[in-house]
């Protein structure tokens, strides 16, 4: 009788341990899940408009391949009057963000040459934090559709690169007043 | 017989129930039409509530407001009831931090959603408030106008329909003529609402808004594309409300509501809540959000934030 009962104290064991490894992996498993949200990387991604160029100034390299670049800091005087620097303007200048062998593009730190469509990866190089938000969509404007195709706007469509401090605009008429309706 | 007697016999005596048969047959021939009323109008008057319509019921219901909306606009109008989106709560976060106070979401709502032109009806309200006051109501101010915004020392907070979880708007409708569908929205229904605006008094929000007359809308300015419980010309002596654009957040793509598309600031995000790859999902887990007037216990599916 006793030799039974240890029988299957012994049956049942084996049946536990053969179990067992799985629901281990099992709950491995669900704690590998990811937690961070999906990193979007690629350029391909952010389907943005064409540039704001001001009309007829791009490519850059109609004028600049004839000029010879001077990479002396100076204020310009001939050209490129318009362009007031107000962005951190004790630190930088022109060739820090324009680069200076070819014109029709924009350079990283890194000294990678980006096209003007990418310039976000130039601002994300010091603003990190928007440009962190800006890819999942919470700073700046997205539109289109939200369950589907979404429609970005570089920085530079809201923000003068030269000047970037959003400009006040009009605001449309306030409601009208309930006392003045008759 | 005396001659008394006679005389109360035949005279006219006004008894109290004659008085009430004739006060209710006279109240009812007043309530009928004319004879210029259209079967349509009988059809609108014995339509169901909105959530007891049947598929043909509805069916027969939106051709009868297409063409209704058709013969009074002059033009094509369409008018659809898509159901919601099975695993969606929408769910919308506006940026304290950028908004600027231009009022574009105001008019682009207006254009969008058919709202009277005259007399006014906004379903947005911008509110101008102090930044050493901080959210302070008593000294908030809808009407600045200068010449441009944002003037230094103020911030802008637009208030519109929460979509709250626990609406006091749906609690105290006497016909439940408003309720809150499955995707979250709150929705009126426009032929049932009898117009006691008790909403309008239960909303902490001023999110609702009455029309007192028959709704100015020039037909040039009509947005054909309509949902029955939105943006449908509304008829006087309703109540009618924000819905997140139901007529275009509930298609399949589904385009941004039309205060998202006009805000140029991008101050304004919107999305799934169920889904946590959405940006509402990113701003409640990573922003500092604010909930309007908390301490009600409303449970907005609307949230201020903090970006910066």
């Amino acid at each position: 009788m006793s030799n039974r009962r240890w029988s299957y104290f012994f049956l049942l064991a084996r049946i536990a341990a053969f179990f067992l490894p799985d629901a281990a992996a099992l709950a491995g498993h669900q704690a590998e899940e990811p937690k961070t949200r999906k990193e979007e990387g690629a350029a391909l991604q952010f389907p943005v408009p064409p540039p704001p160029f001001t009309p007829g100034i791009f490519p850059c390299s109609e004028c600049h391949k004839e000029i010879k670049p001077n990479p002396k800091r100076r204020v310009l005087k001939d050209e490129h009057t318009n362009i007031v620097l107000n962005h951190a303007q004790g630190q930088r200048w022109c060739l820090d963000c324009h680069d200076a062998a070819n014109r029709d593009k924009l350079r990283l730190v890194s000294g990678e040459k980006i096209d003007f469509s990418e310039s976000y990866r130039l601002c994300g190089q010091c603003h990190g934090d928007k440009f962190r938000d800006w890819k999942v969509g919470v700073h700046g404007k997205r539109s289109g559709e939200w369950n589907g195709k979404k429609e970005y706007l570089l920085c530079a469509h809201c923000h003068n690169p030269h000047d970037p401090r959003y400009k006040p605009i009009q605001p449309l008429p306030p409601p009208v007043r309930p006392e003045t309706i008759r | 017989m005396s001659d008394k007697e006679t005389r109360e016999r035949k005279i006219f005596r006004l008894s109290r129930r004659k008085a009430l048969k004739g006060l209710a047959a006279g109240v009812g021939a007043l309530a009928l039409p004319g004879k210029d009323a259209s079967a349509s109008f009988w059809e609108a008057f014995f339509q169901k509530n909105f959530r007891e319509l049947g598929k043909d019921d509805l069916r027969k219901v939106l051709a009868r407001m297409e063409k209704e909306y058709g013969a009074q606009y002059g033009r094509a109008v369409k008018v659809k009831a898509t159901p919601p989106i099975e695993g969606v709560q929408y769910g919308y976060a506006l940026d304290l931090s950028r908004c600027i106070g231009c009022r574009r979401c105001v008019y682009g709502c207006v254009r969008e959603n058919n709202q009277s032109r005259d007399p006014q009806i906004h379903w947005i309200r911008v509110l101008q408030m102090n930044k050493e006051k901080g959210v302070y109501l008593e000294e908030a101010e809808q009407y600045y106008n200068p010449a441009k915004v944002p003037e230094p020392g103020y911030f802008y907070m637009p208030v519109q329909c929460h979509m709250c979880k626990s609406p006091p708007c749906t609690k105290v409708c006497p016909v439940q003529a408003t309720w809150t569908e499955k995707d979250g929205l709150v929705v009126v229904d426009y032929n049932w609402c009898i117009g006691c605006r008790y909403c309008m008094a239960a909303c902490p929000y001023g999110a609702r808004h009455f029309n007192w007359k028959k709704p100015g809308l020039p037909a040039a300015e009509l947005n054909p594309d309509t949902h029955i419980l939105g943006n449908r010309p509304r008829p006087v002596g309703v109540v009618e409300k924000c819905t997140f654009c139901i007529q275009r957040t509930r298609e399949n793509p589904g385009r941004y509501p039309a205060c998202v598309e006009a805000c140029p600031v991008g101050a304004r995000k919107f999305g799934n809540l169920l889904d946590p790859e959405s940006e509402i999902r990113y701003i409640i887990e990573n922003k500092r959000v604010f909930i309007f007037k908390e301490d009600l216990n409303t449970q907005p599916k609307f949230f201020y934030f903090y970006a910066t």
